[in-house]
């Protein structure tokens, strides 16, 4: 560790600058987009009727149920490249992972949604609301909060995650590790550099989310 | 009598649990009939029937002429005119006191806000609590928030309340204060149909008291009767272990 060479870093880091802003995107995108697609399954999932709540578990089961690399890999060389027409790793980093997402938060849904005691849905519905009016004034209100620490857990596990689309050369952080350690074949530079950014970003997050719980 | 409910040949069951078998009855308008019988009797299921918070298997339950089991009938419409009291208040704990009121009028009947905020005020001002309309429901005492629940029910204008063991989950001491602004609710007229435990309400309000017992109605009488002569053996066994 005496040679421990800070000119790589000092080189190398506008590069993991611009690649920690693209792990921020990519995630920040796959979170949003996720938790969109999320509602809708997690609604599918918990509907009566069987034809809208059996796809919606095959996609959670799916998506749960198998590595997250290999769904990478089927997004950008299967379905990115056939519906661009090219290869475009950026684009199908964030859908992977937001297809990813959707699932995990999915889950967070069904389960905010059914943590609410069944009493505020009697007294809604003896009211006379309808379905909709239940869930938009009374359901929602209350799950989304109880459900806000799960969506900063999914986001935390997918700023990690999404390291993985490196290896289809989005230029994100990890990336740019890899690219200066092959460069220099060095290992403790790029990679603890990486690390530290990393864990900033995992950890500036848990303080907000901690922060914003407390808040509520 | 004047039927504002009609219930025929109701049976429930939650698999092969037979909760409610052949209950049939009628209910005036203006009437105050108080259910009491053992728990598991079927009471409070029969009570929740009667604004589909359960769905029968068999028979049928007609309000002001519409039937509940027909396809036809808007349930949400049926309803708003049905309020219901519950044993653990179930009032909703993200919104203040006062918009725990105003909500369904406006959102159901599309009140406009002004006029729910004064017909709120104004039953809030009946139930005793007009202090406390901008309180959250957590700072509320049981005899308070049960208290709001009925002025949020009463808010839709309804022509019939039913209460789910409305004093069940209240300390003694507060018992009574929910107790008085049901009596007043009786003296003006509401139809009310009462699953409690409190024979003394029973015997002093009610017009007619119906005991169940095993999912099946075994006697209807008035107060009177029922309580100083009852007719069937259970109704004794019961009421010697109650009074």
């Amino acid at each position: 560790m005496a040679d421990f060479r800070f000119d790589i870093i000092g080189e190398y880091f506008p590069l993991f600058m611009r690649g920690t802003l693209y792990t921020i995107g990519i995630s920040l995108s796959g979170i949003i987009l996720g938790s969109i697609l999320g509602l809708a399954i997690g609604f599918g999932n918990l509907s009566k009727k069987w034809y809208l709540r059996l796809p919606m578990q095959g996609y959670i089961h799916f998506f749960r149920g198998t590595p997250l690399l290999l769904q990478i890999f089927i997004v950008h060389y299967g379905v990115v490249s056939n519906i661009l027409g090219r290869t475009d790793a950026v684009v199908a980093a964030i859908v992977a992972l937001a297809l990813n997402a959707a699932a995990y938060t999915a889950e967070i849904y069904r389960a905010g949604i059914q943590s609410i005691d069944r009493g505020q849905s009697e007294a809604a519905k003896s009211l006379g609301m309808s379905h909709w009016q239940m869930m938009r004034y009374i359901i929602l209100p209350q799950a989304i909060k109880r459900m806000i620490p799960a969506f900063g857990n999914e986001f935390i596990v997918l700023i990690k995650d999404s390291s993985l689309v490196a290896v289809i050369a989005a230029p994100e952080l990890m990336y740019w590790a890899k690219g200066a350690s092959s460069q220099y074949a060095r290992v403790w530079e790029p990679y603890l550099t990486a690390a530290l950014i990393y864990l900033t970003l995992t950890y500036s997050l848990n303080k907000l989310l901690i922060y914003l719980e407390r808040k509520m | 009598m004047d039927p504002i409910i009609q219930v025929k040949d109701l049976s429930k069951s939650f698999g092969s649990n037979v909760v409610l078998s052949d209950i049939n009855m009628e209910i005036g308008r203006n009437e105050v009939v108080v259910v009491i019988g053992p728990s598991g009797s079927g009471k409070s299921t029969f009570l929740r029937c009667l604004n589909l918070l359960e769905t029968p298997q068999a028979g049928d339950i007609t309000i002001e002429g519409r039937s509940l089991m027909d396809k036809g009938t808007k349930i949400e419409e049926v309803r708003a005119e049905v309020g219901m009291v519950f044993q653990q208040f179930n009032l909703f704990p993200h919104l203040k006191v006062i918009d725990n009121i105003m909500l369904s009028p406006m959102k159901v009947k599309k009140w406009t806000a002004e006029a729910a905020r004064k017909k709120a005020m104004e039953l809030l001002g009946k139930v005793g609590l007009a202090d406390k309309a901008n309180a959250y429901p957590t700072s509320l005492s049981g005899g308070q928030a049960q208290r709001v629940a009925i002025a949020r029910a009463l808010a839709m204008e309804p022509k019939i309340m039913l209460f789910d063991e409305p004093t069940s989950a209240l300390d003694p001491e507060m018992i009574g204060e929910v107790l008085g602004v049901m009596k007043d609710l009786a003296r003006e007229g509401m139809t009310m149909v009462v699953v409690t435990h409190e024979m003394g309400f029973a015997r002093e309000v009610g017009n007619r008291i119906v005991f169940m017992e095993q999912g099946r109605i075994l006697e209807i009488s008035p107060p009177s009767e029922l309580f100083d002569q009852p007719k069937h053996e259970r109704t004794k066994a019961f009421l010697s272990k109650v009074l």
